[in-house]
């Protein structure tokens, strides 16, 4: 097997078609400081480099898990996904339509398709609107759907009304589904707890009857008891309405929980891709085996743990190479120079953009 | 047993307001001894955060303790003045908190706040303050200590500035240090450095921690006992590996069980329905019987005492020997 198909391979392990395909995507930020000012210090254009070539497909009905730390480009890929970004070069597909069509009239039918999860349930509400207008919102640009049959998913051609009794019923039924209660309707945001907030996100984005649903660290901003209750919701959902997640999590434990297949992220770029077994068990790049250390664990009760050194580089001035290189403990020459690029070894559907894995070093 | 460092006993405190009185901590009763570090976990609303801070006496006004006690090497600290809380605070307490960017003054180099802290609790003139801030610098392991001492704080990243602030707080060398939450605002890797940091400095000094936090995998790394609060209380309190492993509590139980966990392949999490009861609407009896799944008479009618479970304390009706429904002494022993 060579290795552009084994990266073709990792990047499908099933025949399925992937209904996201992201091609060396990439997003630059200028954070430049005002044109008198660079003129005056003779300073070039400062570019952040937020994502920085990504390539993955996420197929039908798997959840893809996104893990990074802060500053790794999580949300910006998140954003790129829905189009609330521009690309700066490469291309994101989903079902086989470009992006970029989400923010022109000829991307209505493919918007309803695509919905966003926040992190902050206390942020991403109206706390002026009554739960009800949030939920319906969605339904009086879209329309509800009448569906001849039950599994009306991806018949773009069904009829869709816009009646106002209709919605309310609707609206009722997506309270019902994220297990809330149809008097919660005409109550504000203010009057629910976290929990409750984002299962109001979860009903707004299930509005539409969505194929793919992104979520950026949904349960960041609840508590453990809660963040059950929600993933649980989550996992449900996807069974009944065969919903595709990307999930993005700082959070190893819970993207392990959710997550069939996991992407680690590191300065803009993926470092390691695999399905989720082979990233906890059989971890191939030195970032993923730091981060899974670096996990405080339950079952590690007073033993302790290597903690590594160094921390996450400036992303205005990624180091040279292989942006882990400062810190990696298998770090030599080459690793300082080129950057490595996503490549699959054996035939476990993994793909790791690491020269010491790649030259069995490690 | 040692006299304890510090002892809590029914501590009460409540924030008086417009619509009747909230009870934020309820008949909180602990001790922590010389050098150990006792882990205080719970969700966000249980009074985690409060329990520290009526030890620092900083409790946000209208918050007051009403009833209780809190004694510090068996002297009374509860009901001391400002004026004669002062020296207390910072030489016999230190304390670290959750956000490392609003606990330095941006305005001042650390240097100088470093130098500041060490000349209000120890007499050393300024050469040898900056010496002795350079040195907890270094040991705090910030690189070249000696020239990032006259930086300010928005120069730091975000772990070294908690490193900051945990040089701050070993200052004076205290006897306690309250850290609450100190790496829920970084991420895992740094984490993991800050952790073996304090854990490290903490006891080559003995100083005694109390560490509070809502990751249940920071405490089972690091404290050597463990209180569950819920809704201003204490539930169960006993050794890291007892309440992790055997928790007796129903809501240790599903707090447990609702981690993802990184060994077992559980399809579903435990979930605990419902949500923390608002201070407003604390339920009678055992504030946790609305969303207990063993709730049973007694449950919701009189609130049970932390009594004696295996080697841990846990308030449930359920705990054997609590039918009796002989209160018994709170103040937790090992």
């Amino acid at each position: 097997m060579n290795v552009d198909t084994a990266v073709e391979a990792a990047r499908q392990p099933h025949p399925a078609p992937a209904l996201v395909e992201v091609d060396q995507a990439a997003r630059y930020f200028d954070v430049s400081p005002p044109f008198l000012s660079r003129l005056l210090a003779r300073a070039p254009r400062t570019i952040l480099k937020a994502v920085d070539g990504v390539s993955f497909d996420i197929l039908r009905g798997e959840t893809l898990g996104l893990v990074g730390e802060s500053g790794c480009g999580k949300s910006t890929m998140a954003r790129l996904l829905v189009g609330l970004y521009r690309l700066t070069r490469g291309s994101i597909r989903i079902e086989g339509q470009p992006v970029e069509i989400l923010a022109t009239p000829q991307g209505r039918a493919l918007r309803r398709r695509v919905q966003m999860i926040f992190q902050d349930p206390y942020a991403s509400l109206n706390p002026q609107w009554r739960v009800g207008r949030i939920i319906a919102e969605p339904l009086t640009l879209h329309g509800v759907e009448i569906a001849s049959d039950s599994s009306g998913h991806g018949a773009s051609e069904n009829r869709r009304v816009y009646d106002a009794a209709r919605i309310r019923e609707h609206v009722d039924e997506l309270l019902n589904q994220v297990g809330l209660s149809t008097a919660d309707r005409s109550k504000y945001p203010h009057q629910f707890s976290g929990g409750q907030r984002q299962r109001i996100s979860i009903a707004r984005a299930l509005a539409t009857q969505p194929d793919f649903l992104v979520c950026d660290e949904p349960t960041s901003a609840l508590d453990v008891s809660v963040q059950a209750q929600v993933l649980n919701l989550m996992k449900d959902l996807q069974e009944k309405l065969g919903l595709t997640y990307l999930f993005i999590s700082h959070n190893l434990a819970v993207v392990r929980h959710v997550a069939d297949r996991v992407g680690v992220m590191y300065c803009g770029r993926i470092v390691e891709l695999a399905p989720r077994a082979h990233v906890f068990a059989m971890p191939r790049h030195p970032y993923t085996r730091m981060l899974l250390d670096a996990i405080p664990d339950l079952e590690m009760t007073g033993k302790s743990r290597v903690p590594v050194a160094g921390e996450v580089p400036n992303p205005l001035n990624p180091p040279s190479g292989c942006s882990f290189h400062p810190r990696c403990p298998h770090a030599n020459e080459r690793c300082r120079h080129e950057i490595p690029e996503l490549k699959g070894f054996g035939m476990d559907f993994s793909v790791v953009a690491c020269h010491a894995v790649e030259e069995r070093r490690i | 047993m040692t006299l304890p460092l510090l002892e809590i006993r029914h501590l009460r405190v409540e924030f008086p307001s417009r619509r009747g009185t909230l009870l934020a901590l309820d008949d909180i009763s602990l001790t922590i001894g010389p050098g150990e570090v006792l882990g205080v976990v719970g969700e966000s609303g249980a009074g985690k955060s409060l329990t520290g801070a009526a030890i620092i006496g900083l409790l946000e006004p209208p918050g007051r303790v009403t009833r209780g006690e809190i004694l510090l090497s068996g002297r009374r600290i509860d009901n001391l003045s400002d004026e004669a809380m002062r020296p207390i605070r910072g030489r016999e307490i230190g304390a670290i908190f959750q956000d490392p960017l609003t606990s330095l003054n941006p305005l001042y180099t650390i240097g100088r706040q470093l130098v500041e802290t060490i000349q209000t609790h120890l007499r050393l003139n300024s050469n040898q303050a900056r010496l002795r801030a350079i040195e907890l610098l270094s040991s705090t392991g910030i690189p070249a200590a000696a020239d990032r001492i006259d930086h300010y704080p928005h120069q730091f990243s975000g772990g070294m500035r908690q490193r900051v602030v945990i040089a701050l707080a070993l200052a004076a060398a205290p006897k306690l240090v309250v850290a609450d939450e100190p790496t829920t605002a970084l991420d895992v890797s740094i984490q993991a450095q800050i952790i073996s940091l304090l854990k490290r400095l903490c006891r080559e000094q003995g100083t005694a921690v109390m560490l509070i936090t809502h990751d249940m995998g920071v405490i089972a790394e690091t404290a050597d006992r463990v209180a569950v609060m819920y809704a201003g209380r204490i539930v169960e309190m006993g050794p890291v590996a007892e309440v992790i492993h055997r928790p007796c509590h129903p809501y240790t139980v599903g707090l447990m069980g609702s981690i993802p966990s990184m060994q077992n392949d559980a399809k579903r999490l435990t979930q605990i329905d419902g949500a923390m009861p608002r201070l407003t609407q604390i339920p009678s009896g055992c504030a946790f019987h609305p969303r207990c799944p063993k709730a049973f008479a007694p449950c919701s009618v009189a609130r049970p005492e932390l009594m004696p479970a295996g080697v841990s304390l846990a308030a449930c009706w359920l705990v054997e020997g609590s039918v009796a429904a002989s209160p018994m002494p709170k103040a937790a022993g090992r």
